[in-house]
């Protein structure tokens, strides 16, 4: 456990360097939400009996989605890890005698951890003090705020987890491009980054709401905007807990035959 | 042109040495674009109007917008990557050759895994031209086409002022990315959509709307002034500033020394 918590801490401690593309980051989130916000607002104007959440709800997720964007990053592989695969340099990472499912694991919930921290505290704290409808709004009360900080940290791992499997598929074909456009553009979709689960139509949301997307970036947003409450929020983080379950085994079962596989050349 | 027609050929027998992956790659970028679409399709599901714009007038904003910034993109993508050129001192070697510096940068980089993005519009626009219920006549064609003219030279003009300011910075700058992928993701509702401020700005300071917002109202009927026709072609002015950058920074260069 403490090999692991040092890449961690290594990934960490690199991630905090970039300080000015942090700030250069900032500047475009806020444009950005920004936009949709308005956006979202033209909407409103058109038809307000349509709008599935209040809009105050909307711009508090368009906000978390901004400054927690890099948990949830659909295109966030580590593209050495690819590469590595792609030109053998697995090789020495597997002589190393650690698990290759956990290092890598750790290796990018490490990045995705180390990106956040650094981008989320100056948009939330600048979302805050934005005017009422526009802002972010604060939590209902504690025990809501520590169930969405628990959703969000098991959210991000799942969608780790996913990850890991799409490095793995490297194993079995030579091209991932593709492959990772299209594993991304269904995690932009499905997790509620394209736009926010509930302006889905009825039918299709209630089936994409139990897919393992949705457990990523759909259900802490929507826990801590106040759109999931009551029963369906210890519901929903037990969903999430499933997915992770599923799917970290999902990975080291690919694990498992993705070495069986492997056959490294000398030289 | 002929030498920018052999920098084309030369890039494309590459990217054709890999074909399971070239087309793997297509197929990731219709997912994308279906994405979009999707994320739009649901919302006027709800909504059915923004602004008094119906869904398949806000596809025809869209797809316009898209193919100005793919065209943009497919040839002036390489001022993108500029700052990698100006950090390996690739652009070194090209401060030798007896060509215009634009010129050599811009054929420095084509994928053409992005021509099929223009493709994927090209799909696209004829739908949403036949549904967005215009009358389609000549002066309006025109403008459509003039639309894609302007906003291709205004995408081209902020790629090259993003990679005129990576002179000043030697690291890319992640704001570009506002004016250029901004303009884009944003640029799929008409510009009035997000108030009277944000319009402004896209009309006086990075002249967007010029390329969309007003003549789509010529378009569609709403304005009767043939004036509307030409305003996409105005906004190449931007083309003017992007320059001047350029020299600017150009005058200032020192290499990197790698």
């Amino acid at each position: 456990m403490k090999k692991y918590f040092s890449f961690f801490r290594l990934r960490l401690v690199t991630g905090l360097q970039y300080r000015v593309a942090a700030l250069s980051g900032l500047v475009t989130q806020f444009v950005w939400g920004g936009l949709l916000i308005l956006g979202y607002q033209a909407f409103y104007r058109s038809d307000p009996a349509a709008f599935p959440m209040t809009f105050q709800a909307t711009a508090t997720y368009i906000w978390l989605q901004q400054a927690f964007i890099m948990l949830f990053q659909a295109w966030g592989f580590e593209n050495d890890i690819f590469e590595s695969i792609r030109s053998g340099a697995v090789a020495y990472e597997l002589c190393r005698p650690v698990s290759i499912y956990s290092m890598w694991f750790s290796r990018t919930a490490a990045r995705r951890f180390s990106q956040a921290l650094l981008r989320c505290v100056p948009v939330l704290v600048i979302a805050a003090l934005l005017p009422v409808p526009y802002g972010i709004m604060p939590p209902a009360d504690l025990l809501h705020l520590l169930l969405a900080l628990l959703s969000l940290v098991l959210g991000t791992l799942v969608g780790v987890s996913v990850c890991v499997i799409v490095y793995f598929t490297a194993f079995f074909t030579i091209s991932v491009e593709g492959l990772r456009a299209i594993f991304a553009s269904m995690v932009e979709l499905f997790q509620g980054a394209v736009i926010p689960l509930p302006f889905l139509p009825d039918g299709f949301r209630q089936v994409v709401e139990l897919l393992p997307f949705a457990s990523m970036m759909n259900t802490p947003l929507r826990i801590y905007a106040g759109d999931i409450g009551g029963a369906s929020i210890a519901q929903a983080v037990g969903l999430q807990a499933f997915w992770l379950v599923t799917l970290v085994l999902a990975g080291k079962l690919m694990e498992r035959s993705a070495m069986k596989r492997t056959v490294l050349q000398g030289g | 042109m002929r030498l920018y027609r052999k920098y084309l050929a030369i890039q494309f027998k590459g990217a054709m040495q890999y074909k399971v992956s070239f087309f793997l790659t297509l197929l990731g970028q219709a997912f994308v674009t279906i994405n979009m679409f999707l994320g739009i399709f649901f919302l006027f599901q709800r909504f059915h109007s923004i602004e008094g714009f119906t869904y398949n007038q806000v596809l025809l904003c869209y797809t316009v917008t898209l193919l100005q910034f793919y065209l943009a993109e497919f040839f002036a993508r390489g001022f993108d990557r500029f700052d990698a050129m100006l950090g390996n001192g690739q652009f070194d070697r090209i401060l030798v050759r007896p060509r215009n510096t634009v010129f050599q940068v811009l054929a420095s980089r084509f994928e053409f895994t992005r021509l099929g993005r223009i493709l994927q519009v090209l799909v696209l626009l004829p739908y949403a031209v036949a549904t967005c219920g215009v009358e389609w006549n000549f002066p309006r064609a025109l403008t459509v086409i003039f639309m894609v003219l302007g906003g291709a030279l205004l995408f081209s003009g902020i790629f090259i002022a993003g990679g005129a300011l990576s002179f000043f910075t030697t690291q890319g700058l992640e704001v570009v990315n506002v004016f250029t992928d901004g303009g884009k993701e944003h640029g799929k509702y008409p510009w009035n959509v997000y108030g009277k401020r944000v319009l402004q700005f896209c009309t006086y300071i990075v002249p967007y709307a010029l390329t969309q917002y007003y003549p789509l109202l010529y378009v569609l009927g709403r304005e009767t002034n043939p004036l509307y026709i030409f305003l996409p072609l105005c906004a190449a002015w931007f083309l003017l500033p992007a320059f001047l950058l350029w020299r600017l920074g150009l005058r200032r260069y020192k290499s990197t020394g790698s």
